[in-house]
C-alpha cells in the first residue's frame, strides 16, 4: 500500500517494540513497558496484538488471524486485511500453514509448532488487579513473588462455590517465578500453554505492556492439592463435526429457543468435515 | 547462643523535619519476652515501633535480628524480599485498626489463610483446619468463618486480626495499641487473649501503648519514651512502682484509680 511501511508501522517504533519483545522472552511472565502506538481502531480490538504482529512480520510469513477461535468473525477478517493489505504478506484460515498467529480468546485447537509465533491480544496484563488496585504495589508484588493473594481469590472461590470460578483468564504461574494473565483465553486452554513449542506474545495496547513466553517454558495453572485444576468446556459433541475433545461455543440458531453447541475453532471444524 | 536478644537497637536517630521523633534509642528483645514502650503522644513510640519493623529507615543507628539459626541481621540493610518474607512468616504486625491490615472484602477464613497461602500451603482442606483451629483460639464462632469481616464488631476484627497474625507461628510481633478504642470489657477479654496466646507461643511482643494498665498487665519490661528519647527502663513493676524519672513519675501519678 502506497504512503505506508510495511506492516504499517514505522522501523523506530517495531525496533522499540522488537527490543522490548527481547526482554520480554529473557524474563518469561515479566511485563514489559512499551511506548504503545495510536492504531487505527480503538483501544480493545487489539492494538496491542497489531503492534507485536506488525514488528515480527517478515515479507516470507503467513499470517493467520482469529477472533473467539473463528476466522470469519469481524475483527479476524479486519485485521487480516488490514496486514494483507500494509504489508503484502500472504494470509491463511489454516492453522498448520500460518507462520504467524495472531488470536483473541483462544488458542487453536491443532498443536503448534516450532517455527509458529502466536501472538495474544490482551486487555488487562495485570492478574493481580482486580484484587490489589495500586499498580506501584502490585509492581513489588511480582518482584517479590508476592502472590499469597491469587490463593486468597481462589480460597474464597472454594469457600463460597465449592469450586474456584474462574472461567477464563485463569492466572498461570510461568517458569515458578511469575504469575501471568494468560489473555482472556478459556480456561480449557490453558494446558496448551505449558511446553508450548511456539513462541507465544503477548500485546496490551492500552495498557502498554508487553509479556511473552518462550517454547518449551513452564506454564502452571494456580490450584490446591485437593482441589485441582480442572479445564472447563461445554459436555456436548460439536453439532457440525462431532468433535468432543474441542472447545465449544453455545450458538442460538431461531427466535424459538433453537441452539446448538459448534466448535470455536472454525479451521478445526472444518478440517475435521473435510476429512470426513 | 539463646541468651543473645532477639532483636538489638543501637543508636536510632530520626527526624521529621526540625521534629525530633528518634534520638539515640537503644533497645534490646529476648525471645519470649514482651517489651512495652509508654509514652504520651507524639513522643515517637510508634515511629520505633516503625523503624524496629522495617517500614521506616532511620537517618542512623541500626536495627538487628537474630534469626532462628542464630545468624544476624541488619533490618535496614538486609534485601527488600528477605525482609518481606520475614515480615510474612517470622514476624508479625497487629496495628491498632484492623481495617489496616484485614482484608474487608476477604471472608474470615481467607484472611486467616492468606499469610499460610503466602508461604506456600497449597492445600485447601489445610488451610480451612488451620482457620477453624485459630478462629477458636481468639474465641470467633466456627460458623463465622466464611462472613466477611465487616459483619464483625471491633472486638472480634480485632481478635481476627491477632488469628491473622499468628497463624504462621511468628517469633516477634509488633503490636501498635492493639487494645485502643474498644470499651473496658472488651479490652479485658483482649489483653487476656494475647497474654496467654503469646505465653503459650513464646513469642516476643514489641507492644507500644499509652495506657499504663495494659503496659502493667502484659509487659514484662517496660520503656518510657518521652520527645524521642527512652527516659527510662526496667521491670514492669519496678518502674511503675518506682518510677525514678521525673516523666515517668508524672505518668503514673496521673493514672485514674478505679
Amino acid at each position: 500500500m502506497k504512503g505506508y511501511n510495511f506492516a504499517y508501522l514505522d522501523e523506530q517504533t517495531k525496533r522499540m517494540i522488537r527490543r522490548a519483545l527481547l526482554k520480554a522472552v529473557a524474563i518469561p511472565g515479566h511485563q514489559v513497558p512499551f511506548g504503545s502506538r495510536e492504531m487505527p481502531l480503538p483501544y480493545g480490538w487489539g492494538t496491542g496484538g497489531i503492534q507485536v504482529t506488525a514488528s515480527v512480520l517478515g515479507r516470507n510469513d503467513t499470517l493467520k488471524v482469529i477472533d473467539q477461535g473463528a476466522d470469519d468473525t469481524t475483527n479476524a477478517v479486519s485485521i487480516r486485511h488490514f496486514f494483507a493489505r500494509t504489508s503484502g504478506v500472504r494470509t491463511t484460515t489454516h492453522t498448520a500453514e500460518a507462520t504467524v498467529i495472531q488470536t483473541r480468546h483462544r488458542i487453536p485447537e491443532e498443536m503448534l509448532l516450532e517455527n509458529q509465533i502466536i501472538v495474544y491480544q490482551v486487555p488487562q496484563p495485570e492478574p493481580l488487579y482486580r484484587l490489589e488496585p495500586s499498580r506501584v504495589e502490585t509492581k513489588r508484588m511480582h518482584a517479590l513473588s508476592d502472590y499469597g493473594l491469587m490463593h486468597v481469590k481462589l480460597y474464597e472461590d472454594i469457600a463460597r462455590l465449592g469450586q474456584i470460578s474462574i472461567s477464563y483468564d485463569y492466572p498461570v504461574m510461568v517458569n515458578d517465578r511469575y504469575l501471568m494473565s494468560p489473555s482472556p483465553i478459556p480456561a480449557f486452554d490453558n494446558p496448551k500453554m505449558n511446553m508450548m513449542p511456539a513462541l507465544q506474545l503477548f500485546g496490551a495496547g492500552r495498557e502498554k505492556r508487553i509479556y511473552a513466553i518462550p517454547p518449551w517454558t513452564d506454564v502452571r495453572s494456580l490450584d490446591f492439592d485437593d482441589h485441582p485444576f480442572r479445564p472447563i468446556n461445554a459436555h456436548q459433541a460439536c453439532g457440525l463435526c462431532g468433535a468432543i475433545d474441542s472447545y465449544k461455543d453455545e450458538v442460538i440458531t431461531d427466535d424459538r429457543g433453537g441452539r446448538m453447541f459448534v466448535c470455536s475453532d472454525t479451521d478445526h471444524c472444518e478440517r475435521r468435515r473435510g476429512a470426513a | 547462643m539463646n541468651d543473645d536478644p532477639i532483636l538489638a537497637a543501637r543508636g536510632l536517630t530520626l527526624s521529621f523535619g526540625v521534629i525530633p521523633a528518634l534520638l539515640n534509642v537503644d533497645m534490646e528483645l529476648y525471645l519470649g519476652e514482651i517489651l512495652a514502650i509508654v509514652g504520651e503522644s507524639g513522643s515517637g513510640k510508634t515511629t520505633l515501633l516503625n523503624v524496629l519493623s522495617g517500614l521506616l529507615r532511620p537517618q542512623s543507628g541500626t536495627v538487628t535480628y537474630r534469626d532462628p539459626d542464630g545468624v544476624t541481621h541488619d533490618v535496614h540493610g538486609m534485601p527488600a524480599p528477605m525482609l518481606r518474607t520475614l515480615q510474612r512468616s517470622d514476624w508479625g504486625f497487629v496495628h491498632q485498626d484492623p481495617r489496616r491490615s484485614l482484608r474487608m472484602n476477604v471472608s474470615a477464613g481467607g484472611n486467616v489463610g492468606e499469610r499460610l497461602m503466602a508461604q506456600g500451603a497449597r492445600h485447601y482442606g489445610d488451610i480451612r483446619a488451620q482457620a477453624l483451629d485459630w478462629l477458636e483460639q481468639v474465641e470467633i464462632d466456627a460458623d463465622r468463618i466464611d462472613d466477611l469481616p465487616r459483619t464483625f464488631s471491633g472486638g472480634m476484627l480485632q481478635r481476627l486480626q491477632i488469628a491473622r497474625t499468628l497463624v504462621t507461628h511468628p517469633r516477634l510481633v509488633f503490636m501498635d495499641e492493639p487494645t485502643g478504642g474498644l470499651d473496658v470489657s472488651v479490652q479485658a477479654r483482649l489483653l487476656d487473649l494475647i497474654r496467654s496466646l503469646v505465653a503459650r507461643l513464646g513469642v516476643a511482643v514489641v507492644l507500644v501503648t499509652h495506657d499504663i494498665a495494659v503496659a502493667r498487665l502484659l509487659g514484662h519490661r517496660i520503656a518510657v519514651m518521652q520527645r524521642g528519647r527512652i527516659v527510662e527502663t526496667g521491670l514492669t513493676d519496678q518502674v511503675l512502682d518506682d518510677p525514678r524519672h521525673p516523666y515517668t513519675q508524672l505518668l503514673v501519678s496521673s493514672v485514674l484509680q478505679a
